[in-house]
């Protein structure tokens, strides 16, 4: 729980600031408040010192140019009853604003416009108890910064405590369920200041009563908008919820960062690095382009899959014609074998194929010699020594039964490492027969008979007929629009009449 | 002692002050050979067309926020683990549940699926990870056989099996990452470097297969050579905590989402970042982000509930997810790249073609 404040009684800052009807921005033309008053210091104990986090001051910053008078969302005065309340926005000028400011569309305009609803930025000045914002003439206004998250968390219980108890005393049975127990909770905890509670909330409703409607009324709302987020009701996720505390223990930090180890080991990592190799951005930056244009067709969610994608028309056949081990592989899958030495290995059936070459050519003892490492570096701690002593005796050691040829260093090197074997002790002969068959043995089965008839065996499958378009055709005239159907509860495809895939001969 | 002290204190600032002025040279070194930007480059790819993605699958079943997920290699099973400190293992295509634990801690802010598809690793709150072996067998309680693995200092923040079942590697909030062996929870290798909690990590696809990136709350994205320990490349650019890193997929590049709001490529061989994907609207952090098999998509789930697809080469926005009913905590792209699946706080999973 979070520690009460200092028990001096709240002021009636809330009030006396009067600040109600202006826009809520700090500085000018704001009464200023006794300093005493402002006890809105973040940070008490147990609160984490990094409150103030980057979305918030976004947010803030959307708000205060919301609010710009030349730039900002159309003002206008609002007609609630009999009373006139000023400097209200209407949930669709909100939308506006954002649509033609950041040039969105309108689903993430309204999204935009009630996350800022939801961190209580904005409060309705109509049924006050949800925090929605409409796309229509619905009024709302912009919170004062003193309610804003940033300035005043986390909140106080005894404040909690007093604005109950006002709701409470003002009209009997105004408290809803949730803020009822909260209430009776409260009581029992804090019994012992209850008097001030009860003293502070009459105190502050008997100078509500001095105020003109239209000021009692927005800061009625604003108080509310404020609980609403700090203390939300059950169904309402909170937008206060952070997730287990990071680097908050500035303790922690202090000792983490403030080691004289800590910066030799940076100093090291940047010496390192400034003696690096780099190469030009232009080479780098072709390379991706490079590689994503060869992998496009290979990318499902780029470029469909054959027969059809399984998630999409619910046929897992795709999957069966791509098993790991399947007896005929797909002309996609054969043709990648030739991207890389690297997915060649990987894919087994492409590995088998290799092994077969390699028996070919009388050196597939040294596909056999790079798995055996590969099952060294990252198998048990505990069967290293019997693997390596393994390998040793099936590849390296003299007159071998399928001996590997390694360069003399490089053996040299590694049989002086048998004698204390660790699961790295192969890495030099493994990178060493790896780059033999990279460079040597992998080009010659590209270009062998083996290969190319593999390749032309391969499969292409059939489009299958789907219920709804296929995914992804040729580029449109792009629009920043983009509408999403809405899916129905059970995650199932719509069956869509305006298909959502495109194709369909839409320009 | 008072003079031993001082010495010390003078020390830590003269190194404090050598480390950044190493760092300023090494982003201008970094910046000699920058000679053009992504976008640019790019102008010549032609653009992507239109994209609609749907959820095809909506997997309920946690009672609290789900916090991280992980595809098993036959490219339709999934792990996932939560806040209550459940942890489910489903057929994501047709939504069965096959497998469930209750995590004697709460937060399993981790969770991964082992190589085979017959264990799945977690932890969280514990400060520990954990592998369950799967098991169809309705007799065995599957907590029964469970194993501690690796043991940190504090919270677990990420984990992942390398090459097989038999290795694991671990991010914490202690600012470690370390690598075990399963079989008998031996430390093999820890990382130290990060200053502060280490958030997430990705091994790299390389043909070595000896390094990896990981990100943290100090800023800092940092590349590792698993054998040595060292570091071997840092970024720092971000201006908050790095929540993911994923290798692009070949293994050049990385991309990392972070609580500026941005999600950056790094390129390893031009030693720099290469690429910032952001927009104004975009206000809320980046929690996980994830490649499309090509690297022409970058899937990223954010803190405002949504999911931005955006174009790696050209740098642009091309499509918004909406759906989820709170924040994306953990996105993943199938092996096969046929699908990716989000989790989040509203308590559901997601899989979207």
């Amino acid at each position: 729980m979070a520690p009460t404040r200092p028990q001096t009684p709240r002021p009636l800052r809330v009030n006396s600031r009067g600040a109600g009807l202006r826009p809520g921005r700090s500085g000018a033309g704001n009464p200023t408040l006794p300093a005493s008053a402002m006890a809105a210091g973040p940070a008490p104990l147990g609160g984490h010192p990094r409150a103030q986090k980057p979305h918030l001051s976004k947010m803030e910053r959307v708000v205060v140019s919301m609010q710009d008078p030349d730039q900002g969302v159309k003002m206008q005065s609002q007609r609630l009853l009999i009373t006139v309340i000023p400097h209200a926005v209407t949930g669709n000028d909100v939308v506006e604003w954002l649509i033609q400011k950041y040039c969105i569309a309108e689903d993430e305009a309204l999204h935009l416009g009630t996350l800022l609803v939801q961190h209580g930025y904005l409060y309705p000045l109509r049924d006050p108890r949800r925090l929605l914002l409409r796309p229509d003439e619905t009024p709302y206004r912009f919170q004062t910064p003193y309610f804003w998250m940033s300035t005043l968390w986390p909140a106080a219980e005894l404040d909690y405590a007093i604005y109950l108890a006002k709701k409470n005393i003002r009209k009997q049975g105004a408290l809803v369920d949730h803020e009822k127990a909260h209430y009776d909770q409260l009581h029992r905890k804090i019994n012992h200041t209850w008097d001030l509670v009860v003293m502070q909330a009459r105190e502050q409703l008997r100078a509500a009563k001095q105020r003109r409607k239209g000021d009692r009324l927005v800061i009625a709302c604003q108080e509310q908008t404020y609980w609403l987020v700090n203390r939300p009701p059950p169904g309402v996720p909170s937008v206060l919820e952070q997730g287990p505390e990071r680097g908050s223990c500035t303790a922690r930090q202090v000792q983490m960062t403030k080691t004289v180890d800590f910066y030799k080991r940076e100093i090291e990592c940047c010496r390192k690095a400034l003696g690096r190799t780099r190469v030009k951005s232009s080479v780098c930056l072709e390379a991706y382009l490079k590689f994503s244009s060869q992998r496009g067709p290979h990318d499902p969610l780029l470029s469909g899959c054959l027969p059809s994608n399984p998630w999409v028309t619910d046929d897992d056949t795709y999957w069966a014609m791509n098993a790991p081990s399947v007896a005929v592989p797909t002309k996609l899958r054969v043709e990648q074998w030739a991207f890389s030495f690297r997915e060649l290995l990987e894919d087994p059936v492409g590995r088998a194929h290799f092994m077969d070459f390699l028996q070919t050519e009388f050196s597939a003892e040294n596909l056999s010699f790079w798995e055996a490492c590969e099952e060294l570096r990252h198998g048990g701690q505990a069967q290293v020594p019997a693997l390596v002593d393994a390998v040793y005796q099936q590849f390296l050691a003299p007159g071998a039964a399928r001996w590997v040829n390694i360069d003399s260093r490089t053996m040299e090197r590694t049989l002086e490492g048998l004698g204390r074997p660790h699961r790295h002790v192969l890495d030099d002969a493994q990178l060493h027969i790896y780059m033999l068959m990279k460079k040597d043995s992998y080009p010659r089965f590209l270009k062998s008979d083996l290969y190319k008839d593999l390749l032309a065996e391969a499969v292409v499958p059939l489009e299958t007929k789907r219920r709804v378009f296929p995914f992804m055709w040729k580029p449109r005239h792009s629009s920043p629009s983009l509408a999403l159907l809405p899916t129905s509860t059970s995650g199932e495809p719509e069956a869509a009449a305006g298909s959502p895939g495109g194709g369909d001969g839409e320009t | 002692m008072a003079a031993d002290g001082l010495h010390e204190n003078e020390t830590l600032a003269s190194l404090k002050s050598e480390a950044e002025s190493l760092k300023g040279k090494l982003e201008e070194e970094r910046a000699k050979l920058h000679d053009v930007e992504l976008h640019q480059v790019a102008e010549r790819v032609e653009a992507l067309g239109q994209f609609v993605m749907k959820t095809r699958r909506t997997l309920k079943g946690h009672g609290n926020k789900v916090l991280c997920m992980d595809w098993c290699k036959d490219k339709r099973r999934i792990v996932s683990s939560s806040q209550d400190g459940k942890v489910i293992v489903w057929d994501s295509f047709t939504t069965n549940k096959e497998h469930a634990v209750t995590m004697p801690c709460t937060w399993v802010m981790a969770c991964a699926y082992a190589p085979s598809g017959c264990a799945i690793a977690c932890g969280g709150l514990d400060n520990k990870c954990s592998v369950y072996p799967l098991t169809f067998d309705k007799n065995e309680n599957m907590a029964a056989k469970k194993k501690s693995v690796a043991m940190h200092t504090n919270y677990l923040s990420a984990c992942s099996f390398t090459n097989s079942d038999m290795q694991i590697l671990t991010a914490s909030g202690d600012g470690t990452c370390a690598l075990w062996d399963v079989e008998s929870g031996q430390l093999l290798q820890s990382f130290h470097g990060h200053g502060a909690d280490v958030l997430c990590l990705d091994l790299a696809p390389s043909e070595t297969g000896n390094t990896f990136v990981s990100g943290g709350c100090d800023k800092k994205a940092m590349v590792w050579d698993m054998r040595s320990g060292q570091c071997v490349q840092a970024f720092e650019t971000h201006e908050s905590d790095i929540n993911s890193v994923r290798y692009y997929p070949s293994g050049d590049a990385f991309a990392s989402g972070s609580d500026d709001a941005t999600c950056r490529l790094y390129d390893l061989r031009a030693d720099r970042e290469v690429a910032i994907y952001s927009k104004e609207s975009i206000i809320f952090g980046a929690s996980s982000v994830d490649f499309s098999l090509s690297g022409r998509l970058l899937f990223a789930g954010y803190n405002d509930y949504t999911i931005n697809v955006w174009d790696v080469l050209k740098g642009s926005r091309v499509s918004i997810l909406f759906g989820h009913e709170n924040r994306v905590s953990t996105l993943r792209v199938s092996p096969d790249g046929t699908a990716f699946c989000s989790g989040s706080w509203d308590h559901t999973l997601r899989v979207w073609a």
